[in-house]
């Protein structure tokens, strides 16, 4: 009888990475399904290219790396990194758009810093940050919300929005309808009340929260985020960390309503993307804090950045500014929120030399 | 001990605020079967328990092996018996090979305080006293002793104590220490010492809560043996003198163990303070630090013994073992063990004599070794893998596990970790597994110790949920073995350190005392020639003179060395000292032979270890050698000098010495 020689533990759950990743993606259905509903197939031929682009990029870093391809490529982080950006980026964006920004996160917010679980940075924000930096006004073109198309426009069919992505196709280019979103209206408002945006702007005419077809898509963003807390893929601290913070932050700066008013409370929680950055991005476990302390840290100044960038700076929104600059903050807060040990009178620092 | 009861439970805190209640539990008062059914729900919901932070369900797989009563297994062919089967120093043999044994007969006393005692489990013959594998993680030999059974089962004349009440505690911890009892749940810490803490105890604690999946020997000894088991506990309240609280905590998915234990404790004869305490099943509730956290609400400081708190934390088994040795003068000569997997096809407890190899228990137990992959000696958790079956059974084996592919699958390579977090969450001493893991790789030390190290219980819970499949237990091992080793290292290289200063410090002390010296002589030198001139010039003088000294007027005749003398007579003694000093120095010839025959055999021995060495460099085609080859080369060649060299001195020797014996 041949015996094996391992070390204990000999059995353990059965869930996998590639399980965890999975349920992410399975997570980001219905958001992907409201955004389809809303902004029609550019975002779904956003997610098509991204991770097509992904996974050869990853491919063939990996064989350049030497590792094994299938092995790694099994664990569908490639996948999760491009739906996320696929989900972010404005729909019928131009196809480089996609690739630039996909391959820019793969290979150089992923595979340089040693591939997966090495890398500081979360890769999405990364590509989106990089598409937002070099190309300003491809990354601000939303298309219309279904419901405030001109009368007898619909969303564009498959075909032309194949045309509109890849303008090759088409015989002569096609144009989309674009309009502001939500937080780009209340950035560029200089004069009015809020009240007054809400009764003339027609995102708000037609929405109950914060602008048709953003609320939706939010609340659709959150629905998978509770799924996902029920599974226990991750803890509730960071995304609910972020979210209170946000919550507080526009509370106490709301004045009731005035032209200087940085927006009311449903506004900054259900439009842009911050369902989709509580839930799918502040979560990343790679490039978060460890400690469920250090989470709650995390999260809440993420929460705190992306009220400050969307008021006072010079971007409508501010998650991806706001989590790049957490991560590089997460291996600091680390050092200071070790959990109290069992038998410890209390915390010590990670930093501490030995007694 | 009755009358007594009342008084106990008054002094109760409040944290056992149950107690009152369960003092009618504990007294006689309790009649009927309705009322103690009735006390035995409020206990349940009494009972102030405590959580403890993280933790895993994993599936408990304990009903194959619990369906059958505990059977008996036919004797082995061979019983091997290390002398190390606890926490401590090895037992020391003292039958020889060849000696006939009894049953129970002492065959390797204790040495020391911390060590136990190894007994004959069945009569026989000792065959062999030597290196045997043992059921160790590390797949080590060691020392055991190998008796072949004659069959006969002869018991050596033992007998116990009729009433344990009667006995000093010293006198029941001297037998619990001839018994050779260690910590039976797996730890094998010699009972006697936990018995006999420095503190007062306040809180015994029995540990009944066998929580790894798997497992039911405790289970099945509660079922069959509760009598006992509690007799067991009051000898160690006894022992302990009588603590406030005695707490039995048994996990909730052993209701049979936890109705034999209650009917035993509502037997109007038994007169106890024992509390039964239901605990919710989750691994690893039956860890000493969760199961005192759980009991008591307060966690065990780091680095210190329950017994600082006041608390013993004893096996169920243990209290087993211990009422037989007490009350029957048994020795540890057997134990219950759970034989189970989906490759056993008797999966079940079966009572085996210590020694017995696991391929007997195998074969009587109908495992199919070729289903078989893996051999696991203690739970899936935190069992070890045997490296083979020869190895035997001992003290603090309770489960082997004969698992088949499919119920343990080799697990899939490790994937990266991505930090998701689901080992802290599970980690029962609070610690961050992802954090050590990236520390251990990286091999920060520093870091590791700040992040706790120390306090990893090793139960394996983070490693059970990483869903990337790395083997955390494992790098946490290894750490901590480079982290002790490196300790050990530190603490040679200061020792060495310091020799080397104390060294120094001496080399430049004598270099200070021989420059002193030499001043000394200058001086004197020096002043003897001033002294020699003005003598000279004197001496003229003083056989004229009147004024001359006493002595000089007594050794006018030899004016010159008188003088010498007496104007050296400070110095005399310095030169007196110097002969000394030279005469010590300068070895007798017989000395010096013996010196440089020394060197010479240390120059050969270093010659020929060179030589070794270069003939198993010479043997591996490595090429990296080639560069210590030449250093050897060199070594040799200093070496084979460095032999000559004394060799001629030595011949040189006898010449020097001749003459000199011959003026004798």
């Amino acid at each position: 009888m041949a015996l094996t020689q391992v070390t204990s533990p000999h059995t353990s759950e059965g869930a996998s990475t590639s399980w965890v990743m999975q349920q992410l993606l399975l997570a980001t259905l219905p958001g992907m399904a409201a955004l389809t509903w809303y902004f029609g197939w550019g975002t779904l031929i956003n997610i098509t290219l991204a991770c097509i682009t992904a996974i050869s990029c990853e491919a063939v870093i990996l064989k350049l790396r030497k590792r094994p391809v299938m092995f790694y490529l099994r664990d569908c982080s490639a996948l999760v990194t491009a739906v996320l950006l696929g989900l972010a980026l404005p729909p019928l964006a131009p196809w480089w758009l996609v690739i630039t920004g996909t391959a820019f996160a793969m290979i150089m917010a992923k595979h340089l810093y040693g591939g997966l679980g090495y890398n500081p940075f979360n890769p999405a924000m990364v590509g989106y940050v990089v598409l937002l930096i070099s190309f300003p006004v491809a990354m601000t073109m939303w298309p219309a919300p279904r419901p405030l198309l001109p009368e007898g426009v619909d969303v564009p069919s498959l075909w032309s929005s194949l045309q509109i992505v890849f303008p090759m196709l088409a015989a002569e280019p096609i144009d989309a309808f674009t309009m502001a979103t939500p937080l780009d209206v209340f950035k560029q408002n200089t004069g009015q009340l809020v009240e007054q945006l809400y009764k003339s702007e027609a995102l708000f005419v037609h929405g109950d929260l914060a602008g048709i077809g953003w609320e939706t898509v939010n609340l659709a963003f959150l629905a998978g985020g509770i799924y996902l807390l029920a599974r226990r893929i991750f803890t509730w601290h960071a995304p609910v960390a972020m979210l209170s913070t946000l919550a507080l932050m526009t509370w106490f700066c709301y004045d009731g309503g005035s032209s200087a008013s940085k927006g009311p409370l449903s506004l900054h929680l259900l439009s842009g993307a911050t369902m989709l950055g509580a839930f799918f991005i502040v979560t990343d476990p790679v490039t978060s804090a460890v400690s469920n302390r250090g989470r709650l840290i995390y999260g809440g100044l993420i929460g705190l950045l992306v009220f400050v960038i969307r008021a006072w700076g010079n971007y409508p929104d501010a998650l991806a500014f706001a989590v790049l600059l957490m991560n590089f903050a997460a291996p600091f807060i680390d050092y200071y929120t070790v959990p109290r040990t069992y038998g410890h009178d209390r915390a010590r620092s990670a930093l501490q030399k030995k007694d | 001990m009755n009358s007594s009861l009342g008084h106990k439970a008054s002094k109760q805190t409040p944290q056992t605020k149950q107690s009152d209640r369960s003092s009618g539990f504990t007294s006689d008062r309790v009649s009927n079967n309705a009322d103690a059914i009735a006390q035995v729900i409020e206990v349940r919901e009494v009972r102030e328990i405590h959580d403890f932070h993280g933790g895993i369900h994993p599936p408990e797989n304990k009903r194959q092996s619990t369906a059958a009563p505990i059977r008996d297994l036919p004797l082995p062919d061979q019983l091997i018996l290390p002398l190390s089967q606890h926490i401590g120093v090895p037992a020391q043999a003292i039958v020889e090979v060849g000696e006939q044994v009894l049953k129970g007969q002492l065959i390797a006393e204790a040495f020391g305080p911390v060590s136990a005692a190894v007994h004959a489990p069945t009569s026989g013959v000792v065959t062999d006293i030597n290196e045997y594998l043992i059921p160790h993680s590390s797949g080590m030999s060691a020392l055991c002793i190998v008796i072949k059974p004659d069959g006969e089962e002869r018991w050596i004349s033992h007998s116990g104590c009729n009433d344990f009440r009667d006995e000093l505690p010293q006198t029941l911890l001297k037998r619990i220490r001839d018994a050779g009892i260690a910590g039976m749940g797996g730890a094998g810490f010699p009972s006697a010492i936990k018995l006999h803490p420095q503190q007062k105890i306040d809180t015994l604690i029995i540990n009944a809560a066998e929580c790894e999946p798997y497992i039911t020997a405790d289970d099945m000894l509660m079922r069959e043996h509760a009598e006992e088991i509690i007799t067991g506990i009051q000898i160690l309240a006894h022992i302990l003198g009588e603590p406030a609280s005695v707490l039995i905590g048994i996990e909730d998915n052993k209701p049979e163990a936890w109705d034999a234990l209650s009917a035993q404790l509502h037997n109007s004869n038994v007169h106890t303070n024992i509390e039964l305490i239901e605990i919710p099943t989750k691994y690893p509730s039956g860890g000493e630090k969760q199961l005192i956290e759980i009991l008591t609400g307060t966690q065990v400081p780091s680095g210190k013994l329950p017994a600082e708190l006041g608390i013993v934390c004893l096996n169920v088994g243990t209290a087993f073992a211990i009422k037989q040795a007490v009350c029957e003068g048994i020795p540890l000569i057997s134990r219950i063990t759970t034989v189970t997997g989906k490759a056993c096809a008797q999966a079940g407890n079966y009572r085996v004599l210590i020694g017995t190899p696991v391929s007997h228990v195998l074969s009587e137990t109908g495992v199919d070794e070729a289903q078989c992959s893996r051999l696991v000696m203690g739970g899936p958790m935190m069992g070890f893998t045997l490296p083979d079956t020869a190895v035997p059974l001992i003290k603090t084996t309770n489960c082997i596990l004969a698992p088949d592919q499919s119920e343990l699958p080799t697990n899939d390579f490790a994937q990266a970790c991505i930090r998701c977090g689901l080992c802290a969450e599970a980690c029962p001493a609070s610690l961050l597994p992802q954090q050590l893991y990236w520390y251990a790789r990286s091999q920060n030390h520093e870091r590791l110790e700040a992040h706790n190290l120390f306090d990893c219980i090793e139960c394996g819970a983070c490693s059970y949920v990483c869903p990337s499949n790395i083997p955390l237990v494992q790098y946490y091992r290894a750490s901590k073995g480079e982290i002790r080793q490196h300790e050990k290292d530190k603490i040679v290289a200061d020792r060495a350190r310091q020799r080397f200063e104390t060294h120094q410090q001496r080399i430049e002390k004598e270099a200070q005392e021989k420059i002193a010296r030499r001043e000394a002589r200058r001086a004197a030198a020096l002043a003897k020639q001033n002294a020699s001139t003005e003598n000279v010039s004197g001496s003229t003088l003083e056989s004229s003179s009147e004024n001359s000294s006493g002595n000089a007027s007594e050794n006018s005749s030899d004016n010159l060395n008188t003088n010498e003398s007496d104007t050296n007579s400070g110095q005399s003694d310095l030169v007196k000292a110097a002969m000394a000093r030279l005469q010590s120095t300068q070895t007798s010839p017989e000395q010096q032979r013996q010196k440089l025959e020394r060197a010479l055999s240390a120059a050969q021995s270093k010659l020929q270890r060179y030589e070794a060495q270069l003939a198993n460099a010479d043997s591996t085609d490595d090429p990296r050698t080639a560069d210590q080859n030449n250093t050897l080369l060199a070594k040799i060649e200093g070496a084979r000098l460095q032999y000559q060299d004394i060799n001629t001195r030595l011949d040189a020797l006898p010449a020097q010495q001749g003459p000199s014996e011959g003026d004798v």
